[in-house]
């Protein structure tokens, strides 16, 4: 079989102005700008958004779950670190 | 249409957002004050975080226990993280990290004069969380609405982590008051040094507010300082009370009709003073500040160093 597979993209949406860009999907394209038209195309049909991001998924660095515990680990020993870790009594526990 | 005409029309359309509640994001247009105005804020913010570690790093080898420390050590990360969200920030507008720690050092730019006072005993560490990232708080709970949207998504993350702070502060003042008599009056002398230029971080009053009506206007404040830090004297006074401490402020009184306390007025003098550069601790934060970033040089040399030497390998490898 022939390998003529485009590459993969990333899309991410904001939804509305003053919100985060969301990951939505992925698709195939030849370049970035193409995969801005096709994400507009398939991914925002019903005006599910004001802006889009596009990353070549390949330029994507991700922490590996299998290893989630040893990488995030460190930060499991730290109660201390949420604010319900301090019972204050009720007259001042509104901070 | 002429390049003055698209300006207008660019203005109308950015007024018609920001009236609208809607967010300016990175790529819109804006008007250059705009712009500015939102540089100076944010990066005196992230100066703010930044030098605000000074006072309580210098307690962390002090600290009564070691649960204590770990807890301080905690917050200041924390800080430290702030600092690093508020600097990304005010780069989405187009200045470098370079360029504000410059502005920074030359003392063009400031940051908040509370940390110009010195942190003198451990009830200081519990008056700071309480009282200065609780005023911190206020401020930032308002600017969770501000109109543009990176600083306004930095706020909404930053308050997620403040809560701890305050209240980590004020259970060290809660087991002070409980303690020792001398111990007690250590966190009454405390809150005598704090409260004050707490109450001084909001700014000056709204008629003297030099940059404030157009911020207003603009959206990049909700409210205004007058009306914060009315907000902040309320809250704190049952606390205060709750402490079992006296109440700095003579003045202080409760006004039935207002529906707020009213209160004594600010030493303005001491705040243009410390403005100005004459605070007890000026010239030590920022000596600190630029004495910790030239020793830490050959850390960014290193990773420049680092980084060619890879792509090198790499081309190489190509
Ligand atoms: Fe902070
Ligand atoms: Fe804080």
């Amino acid at each position: 079989m022939q390998d003529n597979a485009l590459e993969l993209f990333e899309v991410f949406i904001r939804s509305k102005r003053g919100l985060d860009h969301k990951h939505v999907g992925s698709l195939h394209s030849e370049d970035h700008e193409q995969a801005l038209e096709y994400a507009r195309d398939v991914y925002t049909r019903r005006s599910e958004g004001v802006s889009i991001w596009v990353v070549r998924s390949a330029d994507i660095c991700a922490s590996q779950e299998d290893d989630a515990e040893d990488f995030f680990d460190p930060n499991d020993d730290k109660p201390y670190r949420h604010a319900t870790y301090y019972t204050l009594p009720d007259a001042v526990n509104n901070m | 249409m002429s390049s003055e005409q698209q300006t207008s029309l660019q203005e109308k359309q950015f007024m018609h957002k920001i009236k609208a509640e809607e967010k300016i994001e990175p790529k819109d247009w804006m008007p250059e004050k705009y712009r500015k105005n939102l540089i100076r804020q944010i990066s005196q913010h992230a100066h703010s975080e930044v030098i605000g570690m000074q006072p309580e790093g210098n307690f962390l080898t002090r600290a009564p226990s070691l649960r204590r420390k770990a807890i301080l050590l905690s917050k200041i990360q924390d800080e430290a993280g702030h600092g690093l969200y508020l600097y990304s920030a005010a780069e989405t507008l187009g200045i470098s990290r370079d360029e504000m720690i410059e502005a920074l050092q030359s003392g063009r730019a400031k940051y908040a004069s509370i940390f110009n006072y010195p942190a003198l005993t451990w009830a200081d560490m519990g008056a700071i969380g309480w009282l200065v990232d609780g005023a911190a708080i206020v401020n930032q709970v308002s600017l969770q609405r501000t109109s543009y949207g990176p600083y306004a998504r930095g706020m909404i993350r930053i308050c997620k982590e403040e809560s701890f702070h305050q209240r980590q502060g004020y259970d060290i003042m809660l087991t002070l008051v409980n303690g020792s008599p001398e111990q007690k009056a250590m966190a009454q002398d405390s809150l005598n040094r704090f409260y004050w230029p707490a109450l001084m971080m909001f700014g000056p009053h709204d008629s003297e507010s030099a940059h404030s009506a157009k911020s207003m206007e603009w959206k990049i404040k909700r409210e205004t300082n007058d009306d914060l830090r009315q907000k902040f004297i309320d809250q704190t006074a049952s606390q205060i009370e709750f402490l079992g401490l006296e109440h700095p402020d003579k003045e202080l009184k409760w006004n039935e009709e207002r529906g707020h306390y009213d209160s004594g007025e600010i030493d303005w003098d001491e705040f243009h003073n410390v403005i100005a550069g004459n605070g007890h601790c000026n010239r030590q934060r920022l000596e600190h500040h630029i004495k910790a970033h030239e020793e830490g040089a050959w850390v960014r040399e290193a990773l420049v160093a680092y980084n060619a030497k890879k792509q090198a390998k790499q081309t190489e490898a190509a």
